[in-house]
């Protein structure tokens, strides 16, 4: 049975559940829901979850592991004389799979009847005609071993899509079964309710904790093999980032790193005060009409697309500053610096630091202002000495956030900061970061098992640390210095 | 001897403090407080009581300018301190707000230590020549509000680990440290417990050798305690001000008496 079809069945197996269970639990009670345990409908819900949980738990599980296995078995079938290494199986696997599924779209269009496509076997020659008409170019000619992979993994696929639809069914039926069973008036439908919606927020706190497991553990992997080919004294402690893709390459981690953090520093620098005053004034001086119209402009900030600030950087900031500032100041004629992107970065942030800053300041109680102003302190004092300590903690959080975002950050740099890597101090110069390098590294031609494409991953798995050891601190400070209001 | 009874006589003769004169407040289109014409004495405890919602607090605060901070309030009459108006445009209201010191309702300290908290105000206004100076001013504060000796060991712990009636002692020192000369309470007590209600009420009595003390409380049995003038507040009139034990036991006007039997309110 097609996918659809069973989550379609199992969801009107449920609908059943609920008025069945709903109606044979008032009927318990001799229709008078008074003298129910729960209110009728939770019996309901009782059926309906008991009946859909475990099928679709089956049915999401099998989805995610099953092509998996198959590819295992099948792949583990084909000989050694066909496959000789690991980069021809995994070309010949692509072939199988495509046959197999040309296959199957032959017989969904009736080009071929089924028992057709299983003896197919024969003649070779006209599989590959065949495919062809419907629109499936084979590479090379279909050897017979191939085709006898592809016909497995057909019936694999028929044979598992059965065991799941059969099973799928069985864990519905008996779900419904079992609750509708159950559904009398004795029985604690709503506390069972209780149980299943608990079940089901953990699976979702743990969908979320599990991706990032994976994320991490895809990037150490890679990072791992990375560190197989290339030195890690090397990658951490190079002053050289010069890859070559026929070898010889120079991969040091530090001219990258120092102009993440060099342009990250300049975007913190401008961003920063400004977006925190420009919180001070919409929480604490801003007539409500002003407030309205300002704190809604500034966000919109947060929303243009960072490749346009990137053109904002290319074509405004980067002509502006060579021609006002580097060019007269003998600093250098690179349009592209760290400055401008480092600036434009800092315009991209300003909304992040005084959005998150407004609320934290506007969270500060009433009294406390009052306290201030009742022992006849300014305005701009209570600001500086109670409302901005009390909100610390939320402030740095803020900026530690929009940290993470300018070390994050890649289309500004691109066309900002140029692409050039190299250790320099002079902030007109055109530097580069991490992210635009991992962006070079895994684009064009890529080949996974070089060390200039695998350096990517190390090159991000360090930026993760590095963001995840911001976050931590911020955590920190924001734990150890938080103040008690109340 | 003779330096005694000049003293009691400069408090028998009760200088006015405040006077207000016609005072109305409106708060967008309500209007809260309507003609209102009080004389607040001198080194005495004036307590303001009411129903809920009947502008006793909103009265306090015009006294040292609080409504100034809320957008939608406009005050007009005449309120004058020694006979100065505050609400001349050339009065600075954060001066007068150093001279009218306030405690409120709930116990708001600071989130610094209890050091701190005293000494915000005098340091401000830099009241203190140096430390030494500015320990002093805390330690009298602290003394005036009868913490003193449940906070010296600890005066560098937060302001906001002390018990309820401690933090109210606390906001009390942090108001008296500037030496104010009217100390404006609004429901000083309500958040307290018995206990600490006694110890704030005594303190109140304290303060009135130095202070004219205004107090709203919405416990008549506090008004009759603490104060010696009591004004009643209804619907934003004044409806009837006097000695204290006047007010209580033989009221003018039918609304105080229904009040205070507890009929209203």
């Amino acid at each position: 049975m097609p996918l659809l079809w069973l989550v379609l069945t199992v969801l009107a197996l449920a609908a059943a559940g609920f008025f069945v269970a709903r109606q044979r639990a008032l009927a318990s009670a001799g229709g008078e829901a008074r003298k129910l345990h729960s209110l009728p409908s939770y019996y309901g819900f009782n059926a309906v979850i008991l009946t859909i949980a475990p099928a679709m738990a089956l049915i999401a599980i099998w989805a995610m592991a099953e092509p998996t296995l198959i590819e295992w078995r099948v792949s583990g079938a084909i000989p050694e004389s066909v496959a000789a290494d690991p980069g021809a199986r995994s070309l010949i696997m692509a072939d199988v799979r495509r046959i197999a599924e040309g296959l199957n779209t032959a017989v969904e269009q009736g080009a071929l009847t089924a028992e057709q496509a299983r003896d197919i076997g024969g003649n070779i020659a006209e599989v590959r005609a065949q495919l062809a008409e419907l629109g499936i170019l084979l590479g090379s000619d279909v050897q017979p071993e191939v085709l006898e992979a592809a016909q497995s993994y057909r019936a694999l696929g028929t044979t598992g899509n059965t065991a799941l639809t059969v099973l799928a069914l069985l864990l519905a039926i008996g779900g419904f079964a079992i609750a509708v069973m159950k559904s009398d008036s004795d029985f604690r439908a709503r506390n069972s309710v209780e149980r299943g919606v608990l079940t089901i927020l953990v699976a979702a706190a743990s969908i979320a904790i599990l991706t990032t497991v994976g994320i991490v553990l895809s990037m150490v992997f890679e990072t791992w093999s990375f560190f197989g080919m290339y030195s890690w004294t090397e990658f951490f402690f190079g002053l050289e980032w010069a890859p070559q893709f026929h070898g010889g390459s120079e991969l040091g981690l530090l001219p990258l790193l120092w102009g993440t953090l060099y342009i990250s520093f300049i975007a913190l620098l401008f961003s920063v005060p400004v977006g925190l005053f420009a919180a001070i004034y919409l929480a604490e001086y801003a007539g409500r009409k002003t407030r309205a119209i300002a704190k809604p402009m500034i966000e919109i900030l947060a929303g243009i697309p960072t490749i346009v600030y990137g053109l904002f950087a290319l074509i405004t900031v980067g002509p502006l500053l060579r021609d006002y500032f580097a060019e007269p100041l003998g600093f250098g004629t690179s349009a592209s610096s760290v400055m401008t992107a480092g600036l434009v970065m800092g315009i991209m942030l300003i909304p992040f630091v005084s959005s998150l800053s407004d609320d934290i300041i506007g969270a500060v109680p009433q009294s406390l202002r009052d306290g201030s102003l009742g022992v006849g302190a300014t305005k701009s004092e209570t600001i500086k000495k109670v409302v901005l300590p009390a909100a610390l903690p939320g402030i740095v959080g803020a900026v530690l956030l929009a940290a993470s975002r300018a070390i994050g950050e890649t289309m500004i740099v691109v066309l900002g900061a140029g692409a050039s890597a190299q250790l320099d101090l002079n902030p007109f110069e055109a530097m580069t970061t991490v992210t635009v390098k991992i962006v070079g590294q895994l684009t064009g031609d890529t080949d996974f098992s070089s060390a200039e494409t695998l350096v990517a991953f190390a090159l991000g798995f360090t930026l993760f640390v590095i963001t995840l050891g911001l976050n931590v601190l911020a955590l920190y400070i924001v734990r150890r210095y938080r103040e008690q209001y109340e | 001897m003779k330096d005694e009874r000049l003293t009691e006589r400069s408090v028998d003769m009760k200088d006015i403090k405040i006077a207000a004169r016609g005072v109305q407040v409106y708060y967008g289109d309500t209007h809260a407080i309507k003609d209102v014409d009080v004389e607040i004495q001198d080194k005495t405890v004036t307590a303001f009581i009411g129903p809920s919602g009947c502008g006793k607090s909103t009265f306090l605060r015009c006294l040292n300018r609080m409504n100034d901070t809320i957008d939608s309030a406009r005050v007009e009459g005449d309120i004058r301190l020694d006979g100065e108006d505050i609400y001349d445009p050339r009065v600075d209201p954060v001066q007068l707000r150093a001279r009218v010191g306030m405690v409120f309702q709930k116990p708001n300290p600071f989130p610094k230590s209890i050091y701190d908290n005293v000494a915000y105000g005098p340091k401000i206004h830099g009241m203190a020549r140096n430390k030494a100076d500015l320990d002093d001013i805390v330690e009298r504060a602290l003394r005036r509000a009868a913490l003193w000796d449940e906070a010296k060991d600890r005066l560098q712990a937060p302001g906001t680990g002390l018990s309820g009636g401690q933090q109210q002692r606390l906001c009390i020192a942090r108001a008296v440290a500037t030496e104010p000369e009217v100390l404006l309470m609004d429901e000083p007590c309500s958040a307290l417990d018995p206990i600490a209600t006694d110890q704030v009420e005594n303190l109140i009595h304290e303060l009135r050798q130095n202070y004219s003390v205004v107090i709203v409380t919405h416990s008549m049995q506090q008004a009759a305690r603490v104060s010696q003038k009591t004004a009643f507040f209804h619907l934003g009139h004044l409806v009837e001000y006097g000695e204290t034990g006047q007010i209580f036991t033989n009221p003018r006007d039918t609304r105080t008496e229904s009040y205070i039997t507890g009929r209203i309110g």
